[in-house]
């Protein structure tokens, strides 16, 4: 059963949307875990709230409001535009953008319980021994909070497999170019007699879901044994 | 020398510390939980930031907050064994040992990896997994690991306090080794005088936040003063004494002090190794007169210094065993009934008995870099 060049074209672009979304936010959702996790600063629940928006608001809205910021003529998009020729609207990097933000909120709480977990006398123990602050974070705190940036990261990467409202308000629903694998099945179930077509997708769609399950599965149990003490 | 002059607010508990004791031996805080020992420690490491004072080690200023120093923990090159040995779960044995080491040859032979492993046996736990140590191998390796840093300086907070009874034992005889064999200096926060006594030479002694006292273990261990915070049921001497027999057809060693010779179960210990005695003041009865026909060994005359008499049945006197040159302070533990019905008083010269099966092998340590002569 070979698959359709409309099915590889929308596969293949959930995929590298995904990927790119989780990728590019992965830092950013590290940075404001750390903020929540480790400082205090006057106006945290304002930031910690905003973090949470995404969760709470319909898709749409945020989709509109990225159209409104990053469209071609909105603040950022236009700046974006002149600087450095970069178009996100009605683009996959846009697709990506969208799955990014509305997928931050898992990111950035998994990592947070994560590092909140991290025993902080372990870092105080490594800079007695003459680990400077950099390399404390890069090999104590990183290590240990790998299993939360494991897990926050497949949680943004399902996530952003699924995006669906903010995508299609943002970069619209263009075969080839921003038709991710549930836009495609969403065209699909508007036609008539796309039903069979509609069917293959979803079939894909749950293959995919499961392979990624299983595969981090399999990483976090090697994660897990390493920060538990094995050699 | 280390000179520590700091002051800490934390919540409502206020730390203001002063001492300044020698950067050579085993220098102990001691004092009861919530008294300010661990804040001292942390603030030593630069884990603790005063309000307010000047932290100094040698000749280097670490925290001067006149002076707007605040070297980073990193750079203080003051190794630090926890109480939990904070054993790093994602590396192997190996590599917390490795953790803290500087790239290149030791600068230092004694604190190579290959001695350091050697001196804390640690080449069978080498391949292990950090969970599968025992809480008294963790503590080996952590201890193993600050020392591969090359400090300057040991900090140990209560090393031994997670640890049960068998794994104590089995740490101590190391720590003694630091000390005699690597001549590393260690600051040891305790609240078991045994240890401190075995192990200690200077005693910074904290309560309430405040330092109450400093000076030789022996000098804080036996003042009256200091006995509220020492412990009562502690009440005892330390003898400093060095081994000048031993009789193998009774199994028993002599140990020679300003003063007298204490018998004492076989030790095997060399002529000359010089030990520190512990006798506990309830080990410890008053006759006015040499008793004939006794089992007792280790009779002395001495003359009562200090009595310590309150409501309660038992009284604590402290006597002189020692010379005019070289007082040997001893506590007895006995009723206060005996104290009247003897008629004790201070100048009064008695006779000290000493069960010397109370003096058991753990009380001696063999000890150390200053000669009897030179201390006070």
């Amino acid at each position: 059963m070979p698959l359709s060049a409309l099915e590889v074209s929308a596969l293949e672009l959930s995929l590298r949307v995904a990927l790119v979304s989780v990728i590019g936010s992965l830092p950013f959702g590290l940075a404001a875990a750390w903020l929540l996790a480790r400082c205090r600063f006057p106006g945290k629940s304002l930031v910690d709230g905003l973090v949470h928006l995404p969760l709470v608001l319909p898709p749409v809205v945020v989709g509109y409001a990225l159209l409104v910021l990053f469209g071609r003529r909105g603040v950022v998009g236009a700046w974006l535009y002149d600087s450095f020729g970069i178009t996100l609207a009605f683009d996959w990097k846009g697709a990506a953008l969208a799955s990014a933000v509305m997928a931050f909120p898992l990111l950035v709480r998994a990592i947070r319980l994560s590092l909140e977990a991290v025993d902080r006398r372990l870092e105080a123990a490594a800079r007695t021994l003459g680990a400077g602050r950099l390399r404390v974070f890069l090999t104590v705190t990183i290590p240990l909070t790998a299993p939360g940036l494991l897990t926050g990261a497949i949680l943004a990467f399902a996530r952003s497999v699924g995006e669906f409202g903010a995508t299609i308000t943002f970069v619209s629903n263009i075969p080839e170019a921003t038709q991710t694998l549930p836009l495609a099945l969403y065209s699909l179930i508007q036609q008539p007699g796309g039903e069979a077509a509609a069917m293959r997708l979803t079939v894909i769609a749950v293959a995919v879901a499961l392979l990624a399950l299983l595969l981090s599965e399999l990483l976090a149990r090697r994660i897990a044994r390493r920060i538990a003490g094995a050699a | 020398m280390i000179e520590v002059d700091i002051e800490k607010r934390l919540g409502s508990f206020e730390l203001a510390a002063q001492f300044a004791t020698p950067a050579a031996g085993i220098t102990a805080i001691f004092g009861r939980s919530g008294s300010g020992k661990t804040s001292v420690v942390n603030a030593l490491a630069g884990l603790l930031r005063p309000d307010r004072g000047t932290i100094k080690v040698g000749d280097e200023i670490l925290f001067s907050s006149e002076a707007g120093i605040d070297r980073p923990p990193e750079q203080r090159r003051l190794g630090y064994v926890f109480q939990d040995s904070l054993i790093f779960p994602h590396y192997s044995v190996h590599g917390n040992l490795r953790y803290g080491m500087k790239r290149g040859p030791a600068v230092d032979p004694a604190l190579s990896f290959d001695a350091v492993v050697e001196l804390l046996r640690l080449e069978p736990l080498l391949e292990r997994r950090t969970r599968d140590l025992s809480g008294g191998e963790k503590q080996r390796v952590a201890i193993g690991r600050a020392l591969l840093a090359a400090p300057r300086l040991l900090l140990m907070d209560e090393p031994l306090a997670s640890l049960d009874l068998a794994h104590r034992a089995e740490i101590l005889p190391f720590i003694e080794q630091l000390r005699d064999r690597m001549r590393m200096p260690i600051v040891y926060v305790s609240h078991a005088m045994e240890e401190i006594v075995r192990l200690a030479d200077t005693l910074v002694l904290m309560s309430e936040g405040r330092v109450a006292a400093v000076g030789p273990v022996e000098e804080l261990s036996s003042r009256l003063d200091l006995r509220p915070l020492t412990g009562r049921f502690e009440a005892g001497a330390v003898i400093r004494a060095s081994v000048a027999g031993n009789d193998l057809v009774f199994g028993l060693s002599e140990l020679a002090f300003p003063g007298g010779r204490l018998r004492v179960p076989h030790l095997g210990l060399p002529l000359g190794t010089p030990v520190r005695a512990r006798i506990r003041a309830r080990d410890v009865s008053l006759a006015l007169a040499p008793p004939p026909g006794i089992s007792i060994l280790n009779v002395f005359a001495g003359r009562i210094v200090e009595i310590a008499e309150d409501s309660g049945p038992m009284v604590d006197v402290r006597l002189d065993i020692g010379t005019a040159q070289r007082p040997v302070p001893l506590w007895a533990r006995i009723t206060r009934r005996s104290t009247h019905e003897l008629a004790l008083a201070v100048g009064k010269p008695v006779y000290a008995l000493v069960k010397s099966v109370a003096l058991d092998r753990m009380s001696f340590s063999p000890y150390d870099p200053v000669p009897l002569q030179d201390r006070g």
